[in-house]
């Protein structure tokens, strides 16, 4: 088995993990990876988006599942997909689109991996409409602890089925997936963006847009005070009939890490105010590329840097729809009120749980941020950690690097079943992460 | 060669379950040729046949090669030809185990000679009437810098892979006059599996890209090309190291 020492971190950029990689291309040589019950424990790194250390494991070995990357097989009568792990969204959806369907959740970036996108049950901007990516998995081939192939359905065995969509990667490793896929009229979709004025606005706009159109998403001005506080836009969006031309994307990269201080509260503020200026009070309509409005930020590469050197923090929650209104608005006091200035602050609704034991969607409004990795960052969060549960809400573990043990335990209320499979499929307890080790996600010890 | 629906051409792709193998398949198919899968690794090969037959629309077919067993070589080259329509020919099995392993298990230096070596001219050997036969054509051999010296850290390596150079550019003036071109591409780091976890690499270079100039370099007809093209540079340098000062070089 040949492993290489690498230094590395989730999109955040922190924390930073060193692990022994392994770099399987074939099934039979993941297998034997398994197999050498790697010192320290495994788990599947694929894409690299999660933001903070659930594909991290520091002193233990990582599994780069990016070389098994094929398409298995794609039956347009049943809409069914079948491939490996390590193909990305973005190609995936390139293979679909053209094809008349697309994958029926996609995140906000292409570049996360097929298997880590089932491990993290992602959703999209359609939640309401289509729930999350696990609804839609039908069955997975998964590399056990023993090193052997088990293939599993939510009818054979449907605790090992919860306890792997949305899992976050302890129960194996995902080989072959099964997804059933959604058509797609075109290439593109019509997007009408509005403005809300303040939050009350926008949480009116977004209840009565989710079950209307099939995509909403609403960004959010986190440095607006006063009257205008929670202004922002929302875009919501269906397929179009009429596809745009297709030209490849272009594509800008952020070539070096921005000083830290690049990104505060001035530049934010005057970046917002060109935002929230750009869409005309009466609103507007558009055609826009299917791909540009599911992962606006893949068209700068690298954009992580723009955060220093230091990184940055990912926080996304929901809170329960009756309970949303009062936390959304102390969530966004809280951030107001430090001045930290979330760059990237969006607000959507989310349709139902999802299928998995660690599945975050419910029904719920959901609001994610992102800070600057700074000496306060970590009080920060610890503040709207407590904010979320008291309005019985859950913080998403792929976007998190903070989160308490305490707190998660009452975030997840099928913790209890997880841990019953993970004892069960993994008593060795090979697969971990540093996610699952600052959660004591399996209990004990 | 232009693609022609009507009469498509046909890469048989030599030790393909290599990241690189995969990455060719699906650049030649992408540009309109069928593809034939050969390796070990059926099950596998099966796998990147689903691949390339679904992203390309092409057909892909698996057929077991093992560059080693070359009494089947000429049972293999039989098959392939029976797929029909016109071939073409890229080879990129090879093994490099470590000098220090081969220097103390002779048995494992004859399989990488075996390997490299051996098996690339017993199967060429077979193709090579065929291909005088069918009057036209490319053979890419992807074969290595380390041919190009004998150096301490991987001389026995470098043996093979120097033997294969020679053998093709007697191949390449033989089937010249068939109007068939033998293309060798001298890689230098490659990001593969062969090569991962290995220290002291530099300016690696991905598959897709190397199997992109393997296929550009063969549809040029070049006769000898590095990649990446500064291997040249870096080479050049290397072979003119008069050999009394280049014995105490440790490269």
């Amino acid at each position: 088995m040949k492993v290489k020492e690498l230094d590395i971190s989730g999109w955040g950029r922190i924390p930073r993990a060193t692990s022994l990689a392994v770099r399987p291309e074939r099934l039979a040589a993941a297998a034997a990876a398994v197999r050498a019950c790697p010192e320290g424990g495994l788990v599947a790194y694929g894409g690299g988006r999660s933001y903070g250390d659930a594909a991290l494991n520091d002193g233990g070995h990582v599994l780069l599942t990016r070389r098994l990357d094929r398409i298995l097989a794609f039956d347009p009568g049943t809409a069914q997909l079948v491939s490996e792990p390590g193909v990305t969204i973005s190609e995936l959806q390139s293979f679909l689109v053209p094809r008349g369907f697309t994958l029926p959740a996609v995140p906000g970036t292409g570049f996360a991996s097929l298997g880590g996108a089932v491990a993290n049950d992602i959703h999209g901007k359609n939640h309401d409409r289509h729930g999350s990516l696990g609804d839609h998995v039908l069955w997975f081939d998964l590399l056990m602890a023993d090193g052997t192939f088990l293939r599993v359905s939510a009818e054979d065995d449907p605790g090992l089925f919860a306890a792997t969509v949305g899992g976050v990667g302890l129960t194996g490793i995902l080989m072959t997936i099964c997804v059933n896929v959604l058509p797609c009229p075109s290439n593109a979709v019509r997007v009408t963006e509005m403005r809300a004025e303040d939050l009350d606005h926008f949480l009116t706009l977004l209840s009565q847009h989710r079950d209307r159109e099939t995509y909403s998403v609403g960004w959010i001005d986190t440095l607006a005070r006063g009257a205008r506080f929670g202004r922002g836009i929302l875009e919501v969006a269906e397929p179009s009939e009429r596809p745009v031309a297709a030209r490849p994307a272009r594509r800008l990269r952020v070539p070096f890490d921005m000083p830290g201080f690049a990104l505060n509260r001035w530049s934010i503020g005057a970046l917002n105010a060109w935002y929230y200026g750009r869409v005309p009070s009466f609103g507007r309509d558009r055609v826009v590329p299917l791909e540009k409005f599911s992962h606006p930020l893949d068209a700068i590469l690298d954009w992580n840097r723009m955060y220093g050197r230091a990184g940055f923090r990912q926080f996304q929650c929901v809170i329960p729809d009756d309970r949303a209104p009062s936390g959304i608005r102390c969530l966004l006091e809280a951030v107001t009120e430090t001045r930290a200035g979330s760059f990237l602050a969006v607000l959507k609704t989310m349709g139902g749980e999802g299928r998995g034991c660690l599945s975050f969607p419910m029904r719920g409004f959901t609001l994610a941020l992102d800070f600057p990795a700074r000496a306060r960052t970590a009080e920060i969060l610890a503040r709207l950690e407590g904010i979320t549960l008291e309005h019985g809400g859950r913080i998403y573990l792929a976007k998190d690097s903070c989160l308490s043990p305490e707190g998660f335990v009452q975030m997840y209320p099928k913790l209890p079943a997880l841990r019953e499979v993970l004892d069960r499929v993994d008593p060795d307890r090979l697969f971990v992460s540093d996610l699952a080790r600052r959660l004591n996600i399996r209990g004990g010890a | 060669m232009a693609a022609d629906p009507e009469n498509p051409r046909r890469w048989i792709v030599l030790g393909a379950s290599s990241s690189i193998g995969r990455a060719f398949a699906r650049l030649a198919a992408a540009d309109g040729a069928d593809i034939v899968l050969a390796g070990r690794d059926t099950d596998d090969l099966q796998r990147i046949a689903a691949d390339v037959a679904l992203r390309s629309g092409r057909q892909a077919d698996v057929l077991y090669f093992d560059a080693q067993a070359t009494g089947q070589h000429e049972a293999f080259v039989e098959s392939c030809i029976a797929f029909g329509a016109p071939i073409d020919v890229m080879l990129l099995f090879g093994a490099m185990p470590a000098q220090e392993a081969t220097d103390e298990d002779f048995e494992l230096a004859r399989q990488t000679i075996e390997v490299n070596y051996v098996g690339a001219v017993s199967v060429l050997n077979r193709l090579a009437p065929h291909f005088e036969k069918q009057g036209d054509g490319r053979i890419v051999v992807l074969s290595s810098v380390a041919g190009d010296r004998g150096r301490v850290k991987n001389y026995l390596y470098g043996s093979a892979k120097g033997a294969l150079n020679l053998y093709l550019q007697g191949l390449r003036a033989r089937l010249f006059r068939s109007g068939v071109t033998v293309t060798t591409v001298k890689a230098g780091f490659l990001d593969t599996d062969m090569s991962y976890g290995m220290p002291g690499l530099f300016l690696v270079a991905s598959p897709e890209a190397c199997a992109r100039a393997c296929l550009d370099l063969g549809a040029k007809g070049r006769e000898v090309a590095y990649f990446p093209f500064f291997w040249w540079g870096i080479m050049t340098i290397i072979r003119s190291i008069p050999e009394r000062i280049f014995k105490r070089l440790s490269i």
